[in-house]
């Protein structure tokens, strides 16, 4: 087992005031977290795609998001043995693996990332949002903690558009279902200026994330928007959204990237600042979680900085110019979960790599499949040969998992990189693409 | 005119299931001008609003064990059913040039974004993904679902060049209710007597139904419920089970006459569910749309496609249908990397556990070849069953 070296992986990188805002806060979080019941604090576990962080801080609810716990235990090396659990006790090998972590480690006792037992949740605010998989794995949930399970579906963007009667759909939803029974478990009445508040505060945050992600357009790119795009969403795609932590946060970052913009400097990677920037990627798909450091290690060392990611807009489009706005406080919500990513249709997806990839100045995309995904991988390889024919730029794909390291291959991730770098190399020089 | 044996029934059944060219549907519609044909997959659609417009509904439910899949790789990852790669494989080879309409039922992510794959590959084609509410009361799922049909109900209008009346829609359902009617008691026939209607039969004589006029269709399920009754096929010592997680992708043939070989009679089971998806008559008067909203949110079958919000419910359907139909196990057959077929069958097997109903599990593909590790352990179930039941 290899799990001490996690910890290497964040204390050894160069850190940013920024870095150690976000490490305390996610500290502060899980502290908040596991002691919810000596404080008397109520606990739900929801989803990060259709976050409904604002509304949830209404109603004083702590906010427990099993996504990320799968990605914490991904990054420490334990959810390999955690999916095992989870087939052990009968789960198929073939479904997604973000679930078997989540189910195996409540089978292990349930260890949080501080080393203190997560509390079993209150409530289950299973937001149907961009993934079907959200559906099962919190009624698996529900079977394992019998507690009360509020649904709220979010019909898909097939068309490319939001229709009234979507909108209208879910505003009914929260208003005759949702909010009534947040009010009776939290026994907190919900106000709904309180919620406001909470939006102005998102929108707040959402303009600095948005100038963040944006700044990867600079030729020579102040950030990676995939490797460190993870770590500049963590705040505002998790438990974050609507406080004065986040607008904070997000304020140090963009004097970060201030700077290094001034400075004339890249991204900063886990072995320090990043050298020249030779190649320009838009990436496609989750990251792998479990050899994420070696992972990144492969781009940095040759050059590659990721300038724009469609994984960065999972829990929220904003660069496409949505804000939450206090003044249609629900309407708004609906709107949010509408427009994340996986809710989009294929191609509106296609429009949007596309689009990266000429207002970014890409040489490419990079398709990272994610096996676990069917949410996000199927159709996929459409999306590829769409966007090398819309762009002229060079495609490529790899294939792992977010979670279960029995699927990720380093070495033929490797090679897959090295003939894509090559690929783009042939391209820049006019010898056309290799097949 | 004497009425045809089963062996006739089925036989002009097994040709329609082979022809990956759909001639039946294409006759269908070069015999007047001005036709159309939509096209579905699973789980659902309500075919009764295809039917008003004067169009045929056509069931699509990949290439099985007969297609020889060239192009669909090419679209999809190793990791991903078969069933969208081989629907794509009939689209690219112009098997489906015909359809004038695809609908992708909100079943999973897969159809979900093959939903688009479709308008992108086939941008001339009406493609629409058919959402359905997971949640089901009146005014909130049941509205949403109502308003959904409704530009349903539009777009063919605008399609076909011709209203829907209400009065359309009222012929229609009860045309459809008709079909259920008589499916269902193919079902129960079966139930009573499997050994003189084989699951294979009912497979085959029940998807007929997904390429042929409905009207032609009730004809001829009632014509093979008959002739089955009079057919005097020997009893044999099986073990009946019901066989649940085939909702989607299609077994091969050969994977349900395997069941019944190695000794289990399938009395049960949730294949090409859109047939017997609403439980009951939709009401022929009133609102048409309505009705077929209320029929969905609390007079429908239960599946992994669907949300359950009662802890309580989850899972009885399964232990309601081994009872109904007085089964001895239940088979979970499930389509290799089905997300929700794999994610429901834990807590389904618990429910099952707790009633004390024993069953088994393995995994298919539409063109699994090898039947002998499938015939083998239903074989062991099926005789363990009888040990069982004989203690
Ligand atoms: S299928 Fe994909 S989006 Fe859904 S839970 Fe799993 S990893 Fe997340
Ligand atoms: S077989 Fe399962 S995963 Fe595949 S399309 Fe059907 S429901 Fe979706």
């Amino acid at each position: 087992m290899r799990v001490t070296t996690s910890t290497a992986q964040t204390t050894d990188v160069i850190k940013d005031a920024s870095m150690i805002k976000q490490k305390q806060m996610m500290a502060a979080h899980y502290d908040r977290l596991t002691s919810a019941r000596e404080n008397g604090d109520k606990v739900v576990s929801t989803f990060v795609p259709g976050n409904l962080n604002e509304l949830l801080m209404c109603f004083d609810l702590v906010n427990n998001l099993p996504e990320v716990n799968a990605i914490q235990n991904g990054l420490r090396r334990k959810s390999g043995a955690f999916v095992m659990e989870a087939e052990r006790a009968g789960h198929s090998e073939d479904v997604c693996t973000y679930v078997k972590s989540d189910i195996g480690m409540m089978a292990k006792g349930n260890i949080g990332p501080n080393g203190k037992e997560l509390p079993a949740p209150d409530v289950l605010m299973l937001s149907y949002t961009g993934c079907f998989t959200f559906l099962k794995w919190f009624e698996l949930l529900r079977e394992q903690y019998k507690c009360e399970t509020i649904f709220l579906q979010t019909p898909y963007m097939a068309d490319g558009k939001i229709t009234p009667n979507m909108i209208q759909y879910m505003v009914k939803q929260f208003k005759e279902d949702v909010i009534p029974k947040l009010e009776r478990i939290s026994g907190v009445k919900f106000d709904i200026d309180r919620l406001r508040e909470y939006l102005r505060k998102s929108a707040k945050a959402e303009d600095d994330l948005v100038y963040i992600l944006q700044s990867g357009k600079h030729v020579r790119s102040p950030i990676d928007a995939y490797f460190g795009g993870i770590y500049y969403i963590g705040p505002i795609f998790g438990a974050f959204r609507g406080t004065d932590d986040a607008i904070e946060y997000y304020q140090f970052l963009k004097n970060e990237v201030d700077q290094r913009i001034a400075a004339g400097l890249g991204p900063v990677t886990p072995d320090g600042p990043m050298g020249e920037e030779k190649y320009r990627l838009v990436v496609e798909g989750p990251p792998n979680y479990t050899n994420f450091r070696q992972f990144w290690k492969m781009f940095y060392d040759e050059g590659a900085t990721v300038v724009a990611s469609s994984y960065t807009k999972v829990g929220g489009t904003y660069d496409y110019g949505f804000r939450h706005d206090p003044d249609r406080p629900l309407e708004t919500l609906a709107e949010y979960c509408l427009g994340v990513y996986t809710n989009r249709s294929l191609p509106m997806r296609i429009d949007m790599l596309v689009d990266y990839i000429n207002e970014y100045q890409a040489d490419g995309l990079l398709i990272n499949s994610i096996k676990s995904c069917n949410s996000f991988s199927a159709g996929q390889l459409l999306m590829m040969r769409e966007v090398e024919k819309r762009t002229g730029k060079p495609a490529a794909f790899i294939e792992t998992d977010l979670v279960d390291p029995r699927y990720f291959s380093a070495a033929n991730v490797k090679n897959r990189l090295e003939s894509y770098f090559q690929m783009i190399e042939q391209k820049r020089s006019g010898k056309g693409v290799a097949a | 005119m004497s009425s045809p044996t089963t062996t006739e029934i089925v036989a002009r059944c097994q040709e329609l299931y082979e022809d990956l060219h759909f001639t039946a549907a294409r006759k269908w519609k070069e015999a007047e001008p001005g036709r159309k044909v939509i096209g579905y997959m699973p789980v659902y659609v309500p075919r009764e609003i295809i039917h008003a417009a004067g169009m045929l509904p056509l069931g699509i439910v990949g290439g099985g064990d007969n297609l020889e899949v060239i192009h669909g790789d090419a679209y999809y990852q190793s990791y991903i059913c078969r069933i969208p790669r081989s629907t794509i494989e009939l689209g690219v080879t112009g098997r489906l040039d015909f359809v004038d309409g695809m609908l992708f039922p909100s079943i999973c992510d897969v159809i979900r974004n093959l939903s688009g794959m479709w308008k992108m590959l086939f941008p001339e084609v009406y493609s629409k993904y058919f959402d359905v509410p997971q949640t089901y009361e009146d005014e909130i799922g049941g509205t949403f679902y109502t308003n959904e049909m409704a530009e349903f109900r539009k777009d063919l209008e605008e399609i076909g060049g011709r209203k829907i009346t209400d009065e359309g829609l009222h012929k229609s359902i009860e045309v459809y209710n008709e079909n259920r009617r008589i499916i269902r008691e193919l079902y129960d026939q079966r139930a009573k007597t499997p050994w003189k209607v084989p699951a294979a039969e009912v497979y085959l004589v029940v998807r007929a139904g997904l390429v042929l006029p409905v009207e032609e269709h009730n004809e001829l399920v009632l014509q093979y419920i008959e002739a089955a009754a009079k057919e005097d096929r020997p009893i044999r010592d099986n073990s009946r089970v019901v066989l649940t997680g085939l909702f989607c992708e299609q077994p091969p043939l050969n994977l349900i006459k395997s069941l019944e070989l190695s000794g289990c009679y399938v009395v049960d089971d949730d294949l090409l569910l859109i047939t017997r998806w609403l439980i009951g008559d939709v009401p022929t008067d009133g609102d048409p749309l309505h009705n077929l909203s209320q029929a969905f949110l609390h007079h429908s079958e239960s599946t992994a496609a669907k949300y359950e919000p009662d802890l309580e419910e989850k899972g009885q359907f399964l232990v309601r249908a081994v009872k109904r139909t007085g089964a001895e196990g239940v088979i979970f057959a499930s389509t290799s990397f089905c997300d929700p077929a794999l994610l429901d069958r834990p807590m389904l097997q618990n429910v099952l556990k707790d009633a004390g109903i024993p069953f088994i599990a393995f995994k298919y593909a539409e063109n699994s070849g090898q039947m002998q590790p499938i015939r083998e352990q239903a074989g062991t179930f099926a005789d363990s069953i009888k040990l069982w039941s004989a203690a």
